[in-house]
């Protein structure tokens, strides 16, 4: 990545030479469509949601810009009901799963940030060993029943509290810190509890934001787990309701949402506002994730 | 794909002969203040990483939940007997799986080379940014959300047939067509990941030497064949390595995303790992499950030290290098 700073400079990206006419076209072309793939499904999701019923029939089932757009759809899924619980399970789920996930890997990664100190070396074989197997669905299943986790939300994150790759990019990011801070402060008689919460943990902000991003993206998106582990229909989170009702298409009535007997909104746009809802968070997380990725924070974790 | 790149060097990075200046105990000493930050996670990973493969015992049991895993009686062989004796069920999950990867390999691996190549190429930077952005998104939304909205566009009563009815157009049957099944299955994936996927490239095309084009169109070679003796030979190591990796993993084929769409039979959507999935979870045959799931990682263990083997006889790196 620090090439591509370099050559910025410049004001021309590293490039073969200057392409002719119609390849530019074509590149144009191929980008525009590429961008159109993506984005398209969002605004016909995001317009369905917004539609009321007279809208939806008259253009016969899907709109693409609503001329009356209204809130609806929305209104009726927070007010209570399946919907609403399911998503402060899943806002629970993430932010504490996302906290402790952080404490666990940054320590962590902090105690193998230091390649001469006492096992080192058979504490990062434990790590990276992670990442070459998993024990698989059955195992796992089995494990967590044994330990009376089923329909706890504990199964959902206790699991997936460390993982080799945070371990790793967090331990390289402090290593490249600076030593002589350390050493000084070291000097100056702080204890490592000290080291890591006044100095490593502030120094790292830009490396756990990305990896604390990681954590809450995976823990919002985690559905099988909770279809294995999950039985109340009480505890399930965000994603195994959006498969119950759209992608399986459950009848989602009075009896699912708050339970007022009242005029719902169409089907088609509470199903779409259930996706909305499910995608915001990470339609507003991900130019962050990008802008740091282009800082390196990643890339040069891994060259190493 | 990223974790593998990054092993070889921080394996490495503990240099074996210096920590030995000082005694066991004494570094012992000195040292336990940091072990202790490593204890909750190296629990974490004992308790859900090493512990859980020792589940993997009832392959060779029958495994009855009520009696639990110590009291299963032992049966030997007999489930990996079921296995390699030809069960249709079986064979139909290893062919279905095969095709996937087959499609995956031939057509969502290039994509994201192909697009790199385009997003290096390009001299703006704010649109090249942009277009990135746009692209890295889809990424990081779960298969729930993925299929959601595929089904909301191609589905049944999704838009595009709707706009098909509308026109008086007969509707195209997408979703839950076995026929369309791995036609599906393959866009999803590159509609996916195609963007995410660039970012090693770009990161491995960012760091060819420029004067290597301005040597090679000095000599007079055009862009078709820059790109054929500069740019590709750049990112040929990657290549290698990432198809290696794709490699060890040819028994998975998205395992999520093919469990929330298998509305079109199991003829053609059952996979080995949904084949695991069912036969453990709905119909209890918790011993023939476990035995594929094993049989399924060894072998997918055994195609990656291969294929290893095999880049290193053509004297690439590969996914690592024993010294």
């Amino acid at each position: 990545m620090n090439t591509t700073a370099r050559t910025r400079t410049n004001g021309r990206s590293p490039a073969m030479a200057p392409a002719s006419v119609p390849i530019k076209i074509l590149k144009a072309i191929v980008l525009l469509i590429a961008c159109g793939l993506v984005v398209m499904p969002f605004v016909s999701v995001i317009s369905t949601s917004l539609a009321d019923q007279q809208q939806i029939t008259d253009a016969g089932g899907y709109v693409l810009l609503p001329d009356r757009p209204s809130l609806s759809a929305y209104s009726s899924i927070l007010a209570g009901g399946v919907v609403a619980r399911a998503l402060l399970v899943s806002v629970g789920i993430a932010v504490v799963g996302t906290v402790l996930g952080l404490i666990v890997t940054s320590a962590m990664a902090y105690s193998l940030s230091r390649p001469t100190s006492f096992a080192h070396k058979p504490i990062l074989m434990v790590v990276l060993l992670t990442m070459l197997f998993s024990p698989g669905i059955i195992p796992n299943y089995l494990l967590i029943k044994q330990l009376g986790l089923l329909n706890s939300w504990w199964s959902l994150i206790l699991p997936v509290l460390v993982t080799g790759f945070s371990v790793i990019v967090l331990r390289s990011f402090m290593m490249g810190l600076p030593p002589d801070i350390l050493e000084s402060a070291r000097i100056d008689g702080a204890n490592d509890l000290q080291i890591f919460v006044r100095i490593i943990l502030p120094l790292s902000k830009a490396a756990l934001a990305v990896i604390g991003l990681f954590f809450a993206v995976g823990f919002w998106n985690s559905w099988f787990n909770a279809l294995l582990y999950i039985n109340d229909p009480s505890k399930l989170p965000l994603p195994l309701v959006l498969r119950t009702y759209v992608v399986d298409n459950a009848r989602l009535g009075a009896e699912q949402l708050s339970g007022e007997a009242g005029v719902l909104p169409p089907t088609q746009s509470l199903q779409m506002a259930i996706l909305v809802i499910s995608l915001i968070p990470i339609l507003l997380v991900c130019p962050f994730l990008q802008r740091h990725f282009t800082k390196g924070v990643l890339v040069g974790a891994v060259k190493g | 794909m990223a974790l593998t790149i990054d092993k070889r060097p921080a394996v490495k990075s503990a240099p074996p002969g210096s920590p030995h200046s000082l005694g066991r105990l004494a570094r012992l000493k000195r040292d336990w203040g940091l072990l202790v930050f490593a204890v909750p996670g190296l629990l974490v990973f004992l308790v859900f990483h090493y512990v859980p493969l020792l589940g993997n015992v009832i392959a060779f049991k029958d495994y009855q939940p009520y009696l639990g895993v110590r009291q299963s009686p032992w049966v030997g062989f007999s489930n990996f007997a079921l296995i390699f004796s030809g069960d249709p069920e079986v064979l139909n999950a290893l062919k279905n799986t095969l095709v996937l990867t087959v499609l995956q390999v031939a057509f969502v691996f290039p994509a994201p080379i192909v697009l790199a190549l385009v997003l290096n190429s390009l001299m703006y930077e704010p649109i090249k940014r942009f277009v990135q952005s746009v692209l890295y998104m889809p990424h990081f939304l779960s298969w729930v959300i993925v299929v959601a909205i595929f089904q909301q566009i191609l589905g049944n009563a999704g838009l595009l047939n709707t706009y098909l009815r509308h026109k008086g157009i007969e509707p195209i049957e997408i979703i839950g067509n076995p026929d369309a099944f791995r036609a599906l299955i393959t866009s999803q994936v590159i509609w996916k990941d195609t963007g995410w996927g660039t970012i090693l490239f770009l990161a491995a095309l960012s760091r060819v030497d420029q004067e290597q084009y301005e040597a090679a169109s000095v000599d007079g070679a055009g862009p078709a064949r820059q790109m054929w003796h500069v740019t590709l030979p750049a990112l040929r190591p990657l290549i290698i390595l990432l198809g290696i990796l794709r490699l060890g993993d040819s028994l998975s084929v998205g395992f999520e995303q093919i469990l929330l769409q298998q509305g079109a039979g199991t003829e053609v959507t059952e996979v080995l790992d949904t084949y695991v999935y069912h036969h453990a979870f709905q119909q209890g045959e918790w011993g023939i499950s476990a035995a594929v799931g094993l049989v399924k990682g060894v072998v997918g263990l055994a195609l990656v030290l291969g294929a290893n083997k095999v880049a290193h006889l053509f004297g690439e790196d590969g996914v690592y290098r024993s010294r």
